[in-house]
């Protein structure tokens, strides 16, 4: 069987707690005994995988992928990055899946009833598969910020949410991408789970002028890392002590 | 001061939010847009093995069901085997997802019994399935597993049950037989919380 070498540890510390009394749904929803900590075992270092008959080529372009009669209404944008684990490797041919709200900032979904308008054209998803290099992209329009009910009045800042596999089982993620520049970003009571400002840019998306398609479409550019593999300098136990 | 180590940080999770649906089982959200949506089946018709379902609930620390959850489902086959280790059977893929019924939070899912695999140096961990849950309100998405009530013997030297200091915490992963199928309730609180892993 392949041998798989142990993921670095989660930390913990970086990563939102369970409990956070200011994300209201977090209270009841939150393990509050300890977790119980396990080596990697062979259940968590292998994983899916997945392929090019999985998926088709136009699952990433959201500006099309639900349109039927014309493009969505909202501000074009190339979503793009690079997958990466803690030690800078590229993680090539993972799934990425995300999803968002329309230009208004309503879901398609048969649960969200927020007052702004379904957009024909919109369907709200798309993945892609991560080329030899870690890179994805994606075409979308820009999510709308939304009202939600935590406080009376709480408002999402426009954010995408982001699913990402890896090689192993656990590294899974997912996570939410932000937008450069975003006053609602700091009043945001799911973004202010993350206890440490450095953790809390790193889910700020980059206008990046350099991806950008002139008179088409503007850029944001967002790397996901994640966990990282370590290495075996020397073997102290043999296999079975 | 001494070096800089260059390691990057992992990106940090945040919940996945009510309408997780859309992106990864858009027909559950109400809508049709992919030739096919992964995770349908986790071992298809023609894999080898005893068939098995499983249900259940995911509940809050009121004692109420979670019905926004999506759980990803990770096993090795009948003989032990993940795919990416070896030869895994046929129509056999190891993973997908699970939705409740919105009204009830009632899950269920079907698939081929797993095999015992070789844990950490080699020592047998008893059957399970590996179940990753997200929702509203779970910052970090939880990992726990789900073992076998008719697998009592080899759960008894499973090693990572072993690991549980408390007996009465151990049955939170212990799937009970219920007529033809599994149940598996999972306590996100409370009294009965289940033991959910820092993998």
């Amino acid at each position: 069987m392949t041998q798989f070498p142990d993921l670095y540890q989660r930390d913990r510390e970086w990563h939102p707690p369970a409990y956070a009394q200011n994300y209201k749904t977090s209270v009841t929803r939150s393990p509050r005994k300890a977790l119980l900590s396990l080596e990697t075992t062979p259940s968590e270092a292998a994983g899916p995988t997945f392929g090019h008959n999985d998926i088709d080529p136009l699952d990433k372009d959201l500006l099309r992928n639900y349109a039927k009669t014309g493009d969505p209404i909202g501000e074009r944008i190339i979503l793009h990055g690079r997958v990466l684990d803690e030690n800078t490797r590229p993680v090539p041919n993972t799934l990425v899946e995300i999803w968002q709200a329309n230009a208004g900032g309503r879901y398609r979904h048969k649960k969200d009833t927020y007052l702004a308008a379904i957009d024909p054209n919109f369907g709200g998803c798309g993945r892609t598969l991560t080329d030899e290099n870690g890179c994805y992209s994606f075409r979308t329009v820009k999510p709308g910020a939304y009202p939600w009910r935590n406080w009376v009045n709480s408002w999402r800042p426009a954010h995408i949410h982001v699913s990402v596999f890896g090689t192993s089982f656990a590294q899974r993620l997912i996570t939410q991408l932000y937008f450069e520049g975003d006053p609602l970003i700091a009043k945001c009571p799911i973004v202010n789970t993350i206890p440490d400002q450095r953790a809390i840019n790193q889910l700020v998306a980059a206008l990046d002028l350099n991806a950008t398609v002139p008179l088409d479409s503007l850029a944001y550019k967002f790397d996901i890392v994640l966990r990282g593999y370590r290495s075996t300098y020397f073997e102290n136990r043999p296999e079975g002590n | 001061m001494a070096q800089k180590l260059d390691y990057l940080k992992e990106t940090p999770s945040q919940t996945s939010g009510p309408y997780v649906h859309i992106g990864l089982a858009p027909g559950d959200a109400g809508f049709d847009i992919y030739r096919q949506e992964l995770g349908r089946d986790i071992a298809g018709a023609q894999a080898k093995g005893d068939r098995i379902s499983v249900r259940g609930k995911v509940l809050d620390g009121t004692g109420t069901p979670v019905k926004d959850v999506l759980i990803e489902a990770w096993q090795a086959d009948a003989a032990g085997t993940y795919p990416g280790c070896g030869e895994v059977a046929p129509d056999f893929r190891g993973w997908g997802r699970v939705i409740p019924d919105f009204e009830t939070g009632e899950w269920s899912f079907d698939t081929v019994k797993p095999g015992p695999v070789a844990g950490r140096s080699g020592i047998m961990m008893a059957p399970h399935i590996t179940l990753w849950l997200v929702a509203r309100g779970i910052n970090v998405g939880l990992t726990t597993r789900l073992y076998f009530a008719d697998e009592q013997a080899t759960n008894l030297n499973d090693p990572v049950l072993n690991l549980i200091e408390q007996d009465s915490r151990r049955k939170t992963l212990i799937a009970q037989k219920n007529g033809d199928s599994y149940r598996f309730d999972i306590h996100l609180q409370g009294d009965n919380e289940t033991v959910f892993f820092d993998v």
